[in-house]
């Protein structure tokens, strides 16, 4: 099939950037949507034109690094998968397909569209943990046992693979889909529970302090991840924030 | 405490809460008014309660403004915070694949429904404010009659079809604002459970019902007057 | 001559570790605070072992090439990770996860690693659970275990079907911990460019800062190397785009012996190639084999009928399909390992059977299973004279219970339903049991470079078996890094902080330069991709899964062309100082096409069968085993240490010779 591309170009930080069309043509319905942008790529470097910066590694739709904005939304049309599973197959012969960075104030864009999601793991480091040191000394794995179902939905929350999905897609570039999940883990979890006050409190202070706008249940980020994170994580950080803010 | 005040999560709940406060006093609301379609001396008897008994008056009728307020004044200030956190635009975003309109854009239905309020204090409350408290007449008659002046006023008001098209249009909106902001105060307060899609539903209902009853009051009278 | 000293503790293997452990140096928590480490690379390794390096007080900088620590590959790993819990009370014990491991590597694995390896794996657990990795649970809350291919037990702990990522989540948030203390300075999108010799001892890296292109100089008393395996030398393979051989090349070119870089592992249940534009290959698990039949078309007019789009699959009779691996395998049939399973395939795609466009790909097919299961299903409900069709539902309810999610996403890259039409699968690169030649203590023939992890060799021999490359990464992180590195540290707790200005770092920084500067400026005729794709096809064609003294000279002779060809015409366009994607390619390019070479070698100098390595002059005259691989414990039971001597070509072979004092030497049967 022939595509026109709409491309956001922008050389760094600083540059205005802004859409340049491109066309690529004879592109097969089995190539993965970022294969097509590794043919567009080699043509542009054939010619000397210097090719569009994107995020990629895994391409199996598990590290997070791939994002993209793709005809209006995250991953592309598809759901329940990221831009590395996006297959041509979605797309028809002429269509005009607009890639944009994902946008937010929190993920500055650092050149074409890639951007920098390190205020994710700043969220993190500001509590996105249990302390515990490698000692080899640590209480057995079944001293504890937690219930199929805690276990269950701890694993759903954790499956979360930061790309950043549910902040491009919010309308207040919200992150709180992110942070709910990560605070849900934890809370779900005997483990979790020590540090569960202090962890809420500043992984959401976190949050806050690096720009990301706030939710008003529209429910978007839900239906864009890649993982299909629930949205009663949030209600679950709202609970927790509620609950260790009183405390 | 005051890091709680300014956070996003605190914030939401204070949405939250005004909201449900409101939506409680609409189903009050429209209580009364509602009565005014099957019996004139009851809705009467009950607006002179409301506007003349000094706990409704000065204890529940500040809270309410307050709640007004706030809901209001918070509502712009996220939706300011919010803009910041966009300050790029996407050249093509396509909202409707994975979220409602009204959801997205309560902050126009809000803004309608403020419009409205303005015109509803310019209506009733600022006259009402006037007759009582700058006049001193607290009798609620009628000048010059024995009857109760509330219900010939509320009817007077829906003569004009202008305004009955304005209050039919900003209600269609408030039963928008609410489909989505029902069940979003209950989420934002942390309750999503397996009770939640009662609360859809129950939200669904109260969304189309409260307004769905104002505007036939206003209809009634009207076609009625 | 550097005669190889692996320091493998005195004693019984049992308390080889215990007993090192007691009496190696330690540095005390005071003089921790003076010393620094680097780690570069923050996948399960190396990001397990910053943390823990951190928490003893040391001062970590740790680098990754993605923009998080959370990112790295072992985030794709699916099945599970094992551990000699015994929690089934299925006879497991440290020792039999020592053979397991030993003999799946087919015997070239150095034994006290190992074994240290089965005795640390249940303290992995332990922490993980602590960090609140999700583990699945049964319904008392305990722990769930599956079993693996070629194991008698069960001892795969397991997160769905996303295990490497919760383990790397685990490892990433105890980096989180002591990044926020400071302990750990965390340099995300940097790229290790060259190690820093000084007085012959590593101090220091040079890296490359990937937003802005600066080159910096960091220092430290010790360097630790976690960057992976070399997959991607074949271009395609299930490790991620920008895996690469880089930082664990740059040391080998510095003095680190590079060790049986031939040991590669060729997963057999991968989606295929759909054509030239692939990017990468996706594996699907092992687990499928258990209830699908591998075939090709018996008849090459069928195939070639498949090939072209005329025929369909279901449309040959049964009597015209070969399952090849029950032919030649009747006792073990489609649940041979997988070594034995990916030169299968390839024998008969190579024989023109296969079964796609590109005739590289057979036919799992799950037809039979679920015939199986609707009518054992149907026996189970009392339906009698169920019709096909009710057989069929039945029996695809089953299927989708047990593999759905594969299902889903085999549908999902390929567009067709596996239900209906049999899946298409083909073999393809996976892991890399060779790598940095390290010692007992972890440490490369660099004094003071350590390399763990994949990008070492040490643990898997020559295959490694499922579930293991999580337990080695984890293992060597947390808790055997944190103890060896103390004994080499202790001597630097008077050193102070090492100079960056010294001529050491000065002559690194400005080769680097150089070579960035080369590639941007050098305006060649043909993108780093043109170059990669090549080398990865002479690699899968010669030195792939079947190797034979002839290709592997003609490779090396190719790939030393293709690299003269590469320096001169490649074409990287963009700058030095900025984002420069096309440049990262090409710094990695240059080492692989390096490496395919050393590869290649390292593969004809190993003129037997063992493992991943499957050499056709070494393969059974006679008797039962005819035609199968032919392992030769009395001339290669060792390791192939290589040494730099300025070409790959010219590389001088150290050998270590593995002593097995604990395990008899077997001869592995399949049929």
């Amino acid at each position: 099939m022939d595509l026109t591309l709409k491309i956001w170009r922008q050389k760094n930080a600083d540059d205005k950037g802004q859409l340049v069309d491109y066309k690529v043509t004879d592109i097969s319905e089995h190539m993965s949507f970022l294969e097509m942008m590794d043919v567009l790529n080699e043509q542009l470097i054939n010619k000397g034109d210097e090719p569009v910066a994107f995020d990629h590694d895994c391409r199996e739709g598990i590290c997070g690094m791939c994002s993209m904005y793709i005809n209006g939304e995250a991953h592309g049309p598809d759901k329940g998968i990221t831009t590395c599973q996006l297959h041509m197959r979605s797309f028809k012969d002429g269509d005009t397909i607009y890639i944009e960075p994902f946008r937010a104030t929190a993920f500055p864009v650092i050149k074409d569209l890639v951007v920098d999601r390190t205020s994710f793991d700043r969220i993190q480091q500001s509590g996105g943990y249990i302390s515990v040191n490698t000692s080899g000394n640590t209480q057995d794995a079944n001293a504890i046992p937690i219930s199929k179902i805690a276990a269950d939905k701890a694993m759903d929350a954790a499956t979360c693979i930061g790309c950043g999905a549910c902040v491009a897609t919010c309308k207040n570039s919200s992150a709180m889909l992110f942070v709910g999940a990560k605070v849900s883990q934890y809370a779900l979890l005997p483990q979790g529970q020590v540090e569960a006050t202090e962890r809420v409190l500043s992984m959401v202070q976190q949050m806050d302090d690096e720009g990301f706008g706030n939710c008003t249940n529209t429910g978007a980020c839900e239906v864009e991840c890649p993982k299909g994170i629930s949205l009663e994580n949030i209600a679950r950080m709202n609970r927790e924030f509620l609950k260790a803010s009183i405390s | 405490m005051s890091g709680f005040i300014s956070s996003s999560i605190a914030r939401k709940v204070a949405m939250a809460l005004s909201a449900l406060f409101l939506i409680f006093f609409l189903i009050i609301h429209l209580a009364v008014n509602i009565t005014s379609i099957f019996s004139e001396t009851l809705f009467n008897d009950l607006s002179h309660f409301m506007g003349t008994n000094p706990l409704v008056q000065f204890a529940l009728q500040p809270v309410l403004i307050f709640g007004v307020v706030f809901h209001f004044v918070m509502g712009f200030i996220l939706e300011l915070k919010n803009k910041k956190a966009t300050v790029v635009k996407y050249a093509k975003d396509n909202g409707a694949a994975n979220s409602t309109w009204t959801s997205r854009n309560m902050i126009y239905s809000g803004l309608v429904i403020l419009a409205f309020i303005v015109l509803h204090f310019v209506d009733f409350w600022i006259p009402e404010l006037n007759v009582k408290y700058v006049h001193g007449d607290m009798s609620g008659m009628l000048e010059g009659t024995q009857n109760f002046r509330y219900f010939e006023e509320l009817q007077h008001k829906f003569v004009n079809p202008a305004r009955v098209a304005a209050y039919v249009v900003s209600f269609v909106l408030l039963g928008l604002h609410l489909a989505h902001g029902f069940q979003s105060a209950f989420q934002s307060m942390g309750f999503n459970n397996k009770y939640t899609k009662t609360v859809k539903t129950l939200g669904k209902a109260y969304s189309i019902a409260i307004p769905a009853g104002f505007i036939i009051v206003a209809v009634f009278h009207f076609l009625n007057h | 001559m550097t005669t190889l000293n692996s320091r493998i503790p005195k004693g019984p293997i049992k308390d080889k570790w215990t007993t090192y452990k007691d009496k190696i140096d330690l540095v005390n928590p005071a003089n921790k605070r003076n010393i620094d480490i680097i780690v570069v690379g923050t996948g399960l390794a190396g990001g397990s072992a910053a943390a823990s390096l951190a928490e003893l007080g040391y001062n970590v900088k740790a680098f990754a090439y993605q923009d998080s620590p959370r990112r790295a590959h072992s985030i794709a790993a699916q099945g599970g990770i094992n551990a000699a819990k015994n929690y089934q009370g299925d006879g497991d014990s440290t020792y039999r996860l020592f053979y397991d491991t030993v003999k799946g590597g087919d015997y070239r694995s150095r034994e006290a690693n190992v074994h240290r390896l089965a005795e640390v794996s249940g303290n992995i657990i332990d922490q993980c659970v602590a960090q609140g990795v999700p583990f699945a649970r049964d319904y008392g809350g305990l722990l769930d275990n599956r079993s693996f291919g070629g194991v008698l037990v069960s001892r795969t702990f397991y997160a769905k079907g996303q295990t490497g990522q919760q383990l790397l989540l685990g490892a990433y948030s105890a980096m989180n911990r002591q990044i926020a203390r400071g302990k750990i300075e965390m340099y995300n999108r940097h790229e290790m460019l060259d190690v820093v010799l000084v007085d012959g001892k590593a101090r220091g890296i040079i890296a490359r800062n990937m937003i802005t292109g600066e080159i910096q100089r960091h220092s430290a008393h010790a360097v630790v190397i976690a960057s992976g395996g070399y997959g991607n030398v074949y271009f395609l393979s299930t490790n991620a785009m920008g895996s690469n051989v880089t930082a664990g090349w740059k040391i080998h070119k510095k003095g680190a012996f590079f060790a049986n870089p031939c040991y590669t592992q060729i997963h057999p249940t991968c989606i295929p190639r759909s054509g030239d534009y692939q990017s990468k290959l996706t594996l699907m698990s092992e687990s499928l084999r258990n209830d699908g039949r591998i075939w090709v078309p018996a008849k090459i007019e069928d195939a070639k009928a498949i090939q072209q789009g005329k025929l369909k699959p279901t449309e040959i009779a049964e009597a015209d399909r070969d399952y090849y691996l029950e032919r030649r395998y009747p006792a073990f049939g489609n649940l041979v390992p997988r070594d034995v399973a990916s030169r299968a395939a390839k024998e008969r795609c190579d024989a023109g059977y296969g079964v796609n466009a590109t005739g590289e790909a057979v036919y799992l097919d799950f037809a039979a299973a679920i015939d199986r299961y609707g009518k054992e299903q149907a026996k189970i409900h009392g339906i009698t004279n169920a019709s096909a069709d009710k057989i069929y539902e039945l029996g695809q309810a089953v299927v989708e219970a047990k593999y759905g999610n594969l299902f889903q996403m085999y549908e999902k890259i390929v567009d067709e339903n596996p239900y209906k039409t049999p899946m298409m699968i083909y073999p393809a690169t996976h892991y890399t049991m060779g790598g940095v030649w390290v010692d007992y203590n972890l440490m490369t023939t660099i004094p003071g470079c350590y390399c763990i992890g994949e990008a070492n060799f040490s643990d898997h021999g020559a295959n490694r078996l499922g579930a293991s490359a999580l337990m080695q990464g984890l293992a060597d992180g947390y808790f055997v890094l944190p103890y060896t590195i103390g004994d080499y540290l202790s001597d630097d707790i008077r050193t102070g902080k090492i100079p960056t200005d010294s001529p050491e770092f000065e002559e690194a920084e400005k080769s680097v330069t150089e070579l960035i500067n080369f590639f941007v400026s050098n305006k060649g005729k043909h993108s780093v991709d043109f170059y990669h794709k090549k080398l990865g096809k002479i690699m899968w064609d010669k030195v792939g899964m079947s190797r034979n003294e002839k290709g592997l000279k003609e490779a090396m002779a190719e790939i030393k062309a293709l690299r003269e060809d590469f320096w001169k015409n490649v074409n990287v366009p963009g700058a030095a100082n900025e984002m420069n994607t096309e440049l990262e390619k090409a710094v990695r390019v240059a080492d692989f096409l390096e490496l395919g070479e050393l590869f290649a070698k390292d593969a004809l100098d190993r003129n037997e069968s063992c493992g991943g390595h499957f050499r056709e002059e070494s393969v059974e005259l006679d008797g039962e085993q005819e035609g199968e691989a032919k392992r030769n414990d009395k001339d290669f039971a060792y390791v192939s240490a290589w040494e730099y001597k300025g070409e790959p070509g010219d590389a001088v072979l150290h050998k270590e010779e593995l002593e097995f004092n604990d395990i008899e030497l077997k001869q592995r049967s399949y049929k």
